[in-house]
């Protein structure tokens, strides 16, 4: 481990003292934060995995409908249907804060209240199906949005809190440690060799009066 | 913070227009395509949330990673009409290593 590269006084012994104890106290703090990070983070991959898996064959499920749907009508009639939507999904973006990391939480804002946003007559019946099928999952949708972005984040928070943690443990705290130690040993050093210097003076003092 | 935002999906023609259905914005994208069109719905901030085919996500993990720091927009890697390829889940698994050390999901 490197020594902090400082003079060796009392001023600075008591300057990196305080180091010392502000990033014991930070490490511990760090820590603490960092255990309760991982735990909130399993909770929320976990969730994380059981809704996409959920949705994944759901949305597999409706998009094929979709397709075959549009498959078996003709394509311009589709695509005229759906073309100019009376309906639209917008969300309202707030920010929730998990461990001091700002997540999205949005909420689902639809307009227009029509079940299918065309004419009944003019698409086959599957094709109303499979977008019935797709508006229920909006919701669902929205929610693993929101989860899987928490995740993302605090997946990054951790790893740049860890870094944090392991700087703290294994380089500032060490280094203080020792430079305190090589601070003290130099002024015990200083210390001793006043008193050797004058313990010499007075016996020199001592031999001169006494010839 | 509370504004309103738009949902887009990004995807081939087929995915894309089963969502313009149900009321969000879609675009159609292929492989040359889609960095370009995902910059540029990133960058006209209108956009809260904006769903990636895992086909397309699977060709620009960079420009998703690079996403991956701010609060929004959010984008979601989805399953499209071709049906899932299982990149959704193993960017979770990724996510998992990446803040435990381990894959320690199970199955």
């Amino acid at each position: 481990m490197a020594r902090l590269n400082v003079n060796p006084t009392r001023m600075e012994l008591r300057r990196i003292k305080d180091r010392l104890q502000t990033a014991v106290k930070g490490h511990k703090l760090l820590k603490d934060k960092s255990d309760e990070m991982v735990r909130r983070f399993m909770e929320l991959i976990r969730e994380n995995k059981r809704l996409r898996r959920e949705l994944e064959t759901e949305l597999s499920d409706a998009l094929r409908a979709f397709m075959l749907a549009r498959a078996s009508s003709d394509e311009a009639s589709v695509v005229q249907a759906i073309a100019v939507p009376s309906k639209r999904v917008d969300v309202t973006c707030e920010t929730r804060s998990i461990m001091g990391v700002d997540v999205p939480s949005v909420k689902i804002e639809s307009r227009g209240d029509a079940e299918l946003p065309y004419a009944l007559p003019s698409v086959t019946g599957e094709l109303d199906l499979s977008v019935m099928k797709l508006s229920a999952l909006t919701e669902k949708l929205l929610r693993l949005a929101e989860v899987e972005k928490a995740c993302n984040m605090l997946a990054n928070e951790v790893v740049k809190n860890r870094r944090r943690v392991n700087a703290l443990e294994y380089v500032m705290i060490p280094d203080c440690e020792e430079t305190i130690k090589y601070i003290m040993m130099k002024l015990d050093e200083n210390e001793r060799s006043t008193q050797i210097r004058l313990m010499k003076v007075k016996s020199m003092i001592d031999n001169a009066n006494n010839v | 913070m509370t504004e309103s935002g738009k949902i887009a999906v990004i995807g081939d023609i087929d995915s894309a227009l089963a969502f313009r259905a149900v009321g969000a914005d879609t675009f159609e994208a292929d492989e040359n395509s889609a960095k370009t069109v995902l910059k540029n719905k990133v960058k006209s901030g209108e956009y809260a949330i904006i769903f990636v085919t895992e086909q397309l996500a699977a060709i620009m993990p960079e420009e998703l990673e690079e996403l991956k720091n701010l609060t929004y927009p959010c984008v979601i890697p989805i399953p499209s009409c071709l049906g899932s390829t299982g990149y959704g889940e193993t960017s979770i698994r990724r996510d998992v290593e990446k803040a435990i050390g381990a894959d320690i999901l199970g199955d």
